[in-house]
């Protein structure tokens, strides 16, 4: 499939009542039944603001669990925290994933076919959240998420040590009780916005600027700026619609805002912090390295070659 | 939660989305207009049995004139809504402000109308069935008064033109030259390509490489059509994934393609508009039957799939709480051997592309492969308005096996001379159930969705002729 021209960015919202921290150990988020999880990771807000300070971006991975298998995607996440990365995204692979393009549809296909099912997956991230520094982000389909119910499945991931989560295919209008129960239960619900608006807001009757700043103030975490039209990709350039779109979101909120979509060079990541974003997402370039190589020990090797190259490009 | 939605064209929508009817009977966009409507004293429905028939499931008896269908929101009750990415939100408030504006477009409803009876061949003939009926005749000479509502004889061959046409019409005025389809056994996907010929658009149909190799007429006749029809191998390579492959495409190509959804499922407004379109089914009906016999239907039966020709034949007798509604799932080979399509016996309430509504899913939200030895119902999910009607206990479910359906295609053929769509035969063979229980001079509609000469091949492998 044709690489789409346009990049996805990531808008992150930073929490208004998070306030600044010395420490990175973190207050006790989950219910004391999670007994033997002591995580010392902080939100995903917390580490924009932290690296903020530092005048630094963050670095956002996402692999896709269970692809080429759950063993492989532990060591992958190990691998990621000690790179450099400093928030992780892990995708839940799903049967209809109508957001993304041919590498993560191929990587969850593949998932599938191994047998990956959420209790697999949810005993890995057991085992291995406790052993990394950087908060993880569950990235899923709302239909799985509406099979267990919004409340078991919040306090599910947060007794796993997740931090954040987000829905592709669930817009605004959709999100209220997902909200809800996300902050009952600490969890960081990232919300996207799309370039698209920009489009249409010279031509169209509606404001999407409005719009995007309900998202912005409904988003938890960070914003996620959805760059470009389309779904998961490489891209070969990021549009500077992008440029706009950031400056337009940062007028609206002081959250974070980070891009994705379509990321999968240092050049763009260069020129997505050129344009003053606060992080960046790697999707399918990260997944493609990992799922397609010819050993897992290679697609390990690889990404990690990979993730240094684009830690090294940005401040 | 105060959250200001930047979309203006939904809160405009202060009622759902309400259509002003022309008096013609060819009209094929009439919604009703929702007023509040003080809650009438429930009246008990009156299906005159002798052995009373009791529903699937014994539901309090509400009203159903103040129902939204759906609301502002896209809801049918809690079913419905709009699942999808960011990036499609915009496209479907423009498609909603869209079919709001064209209510009252005079214009357009005439332009449709006009389409409709020259290019399509409507209205189509509500038929009395005479040999049907005689074979449901009792030893003492009662029985049920079968008639068929004939879409078969539409354009194409199937009620799907009613709603391609009129997507056409209306991507046309929203100034889109490039359409999407998916489709299942193909003829979604003739219809579309059908009309894209006829209005000069360019059309690409997404169809799973399985359905493909079962349905090689219809591939073809769509390339001869002018469209392009695009292999999906993702997933299980049939409806659901050439479903989600369109939507991918659309998610892409948003701002320059309209997608014509084939069925009442999707993300609102697609389940509204789409019903809307095909809601000529249920008007012609009304009329044809007032002049046949005086009255209305007793009961109407329609196969279920997606539910587009049940919305179109059952939503103008909604409000006529007299009028029963039967839908007709596929049973495949069984409810209990795994491979079936019957969502709304043995599925779950989900989310499956952009809608809420009953699923066949696994424990983990995995959607579940069905089976029918039609593929035009051989989908796993089901319109949301559909699980509406069902948990609301205003229309009833059932389902019928493969070698009964088989056996409504050779009957419905040597009886009337008429060869159903294997679709279709699934609501014809509900009649051997069904019949048995109606009083004498019930009148039964059943819609005849389509003709079954597409389906010669697959059937040549089962049935002994």
């Amino acid at each position: 499939m044709a690489a789409l021209k346009v990049t996805t960015s990531f808008v992150y919202l930073s929490n208004s009542h998070t306030h600044s921290r010395k420490s990175t150990l973190s207050r006790k988020r989950f219910t004391p039944m999670a007994a033997t999880l002591t995580t010392t990771t902080v939100g995903l807000a917390e580490t924009f603001t932290r690296l903020k300070k530092q005048g630094k971006m963050a670095l956002i991975p996402c692999i896709l669990a269970g692809d080429p298998d759950l063993s492989t995607t532990a060591k992958a996440l190990k691998l990621l925290d000690s790179c450099g990365s400093d928030i992780i995204e892990l995708g839940i692979p799903f049967c209809d994933p109508l957001g993304d393009g041919p590498v993560i549809q191929a990587a969850s296909a593949r998932s599938l076919a191994r047998g990956t099912n959420f209790n697999a997956i949810l005993s890995m991230l057991k085992d291995v959240v406790p052993q990394i520094s950087c908060p993880i982000s569950l990235f899923t389909y709302y239909n799985p998420i509406h099979k267990r119910g919004v409340e078991n499945f919040m306090s599910t991931i947060r007794d796993v040590g997740i931090h954040g989560l987000m829905v592709p295919d669930i817009p605004l209008e959709e999100t209220e009780s997902l909200r809800k129960e996300a902050i009952k239960k600490k969890i960081e619900m990232v919300l996207f916005t799309v370039s698209i608006f920009l489009t249409f807001f010279f031509t169209g009757p509606t404001t999407p600027k409005d719009r995007m700043k309900a998202i912005a103030e409904a988003s938890q975490g960070f914003v996620y700026l959805v760059s470009s039209v389309g779904v998961t990709g490489a891209r070969t350039s990021v549009s500077d619609r992008v440029q706009t779109l950031i400056n337009e979101i940062k007028e609206s909120t002081t959250k974070a805002v980070a891009v994705g979509f379509g990321i999968s060079k240092p050049e763009h990541v260069q020129q997505v912090a050129g344009w003053g974003a606060d992080g960046v997402i790697i999707g399918s370039a990260a997944v493609k390295i990992l799922g397609e190589a010819k050993s897992p020990q290679e697609g390990l090797r690889e990404l990690e070659k990979f993730i240094k190259s684009l830690r090294f490009a940005l401040p | 939660m105060a959250v200001a939605t930047g979309s203006s064209s939904c809160c405009k929508l202060a009622k759902p989305c309400a259509f002003t009817t022309s008096n013609s009977s060819q009209s094929p966009f009439k919604l009703k207009k929702f007023t509040a409507s003080p809650a009438k004293s429930t009246s008990i429905r009156c299906t005159i049995a002798r052995d009373p028939v009791v529903p699937m499931e014994a539901k309090k008896e509400s009203d159903p004139a103040p129902w939204q269908r759906p609301d502002v929101f896209g809801r049918f009750g809690r079913f419905g809504g709009k699942f999808v990415p960011e990036t499609l939100m915009y496209a479907l408030s423009e498609l909603e402000s869209a079919l709001h504006k064209l209510a009252d477009d005079r214009d357009f409803q005439e332009e449709l109308s006009g389409i409709l009876r020259d290019y399509v061949g409507r209205e189509t003939p509500l038929y009395f069935a005479e040999r049907l009926t005689e074979h449901y005749r009792r030893p003492n000479g009662g029985g049920p008064h079968i008639y068929l509502k004939r879409e078969d004889l539409n354009h194409t061959g199937a009620h799907k033109i009613n709603n391609a046409v009129g997507q056409a019409l209306l991507a046309k005025r929203l100034g889109k030259t490039r359409i999407i389809a998916e489709t299942g056994a193909g003829q979604h996907g003739v219809a579309t390509a059908t009309v894209c010929a006829r209005f000069g658009l360019q059309c690409i149909v997404y169809m799973g490489a399985q359905d493909m190799e079962r349905q090689a007429l219809n591939v073809f006749r769509m390339r001869l059509l002018g469209a392009e029809v695009r292999a999906v191998h993702s997933g299980t390579a049939t409806l659901k994934d050439a479903t989600s492959e369109a939507i991918r495409d659309w998610v892409t190509n948003v701002e320059t393609t309209h997608y014509i959804l084939g069925s009442v499922a999707g993300p609102h407004p697609y389940p509204m508009m789409v019903r809307d379109f095909h809601a000529v089914i249920g008007k012609e009906t009304r009329r044809q039957a007032l002049e046949k016999w005086g009255g209305k239907p007793d009961v109407l039966i329609a196969c279920v799939g997606g539910g587009s020709n049940a919305m179109g034949l059952f939503h103008e007798f909604v409000n006529d709480k007299d009028v029963r509604l039967i839908g007709v799932e596929a049973a495949g080979f069984g409810l209990d051997s795994g491979k079936h399509a019957a969502t709304l016996s043995k599925g779950e309430v989900g989310v499956l592309h952009g809608a809420l509504s009953y699923l066949l899913q696994d424990e983990d939200g995995q959607i579940i492969e069905p089976h029918s030895i039609s593929a035009g119902l051989d989908y796993p999910g089901v319109g949301p308005e559909h699980s509406f009607l069902k948990d609301e206990g205003r229309a009833e479910y059932y389902n019928v096996t493969d070698d009964e359906a088989l056996e409504a295609f050779k009957r419905s053929s040597r009886l009337e001379g008429i060869i159903p769509a294997l679709e279709t035969a699934h609501a014809l063979a509900y009649l051997e159930k069904l019949c048995p229980t109606l009083a004498d001079g019930t009148k039964v509609v059943v819609n005849f969705s389509g003709r079954g000469d597409k389906d010669v091949q697959t059937a040549i492998k089962y049935l002994q002729v």
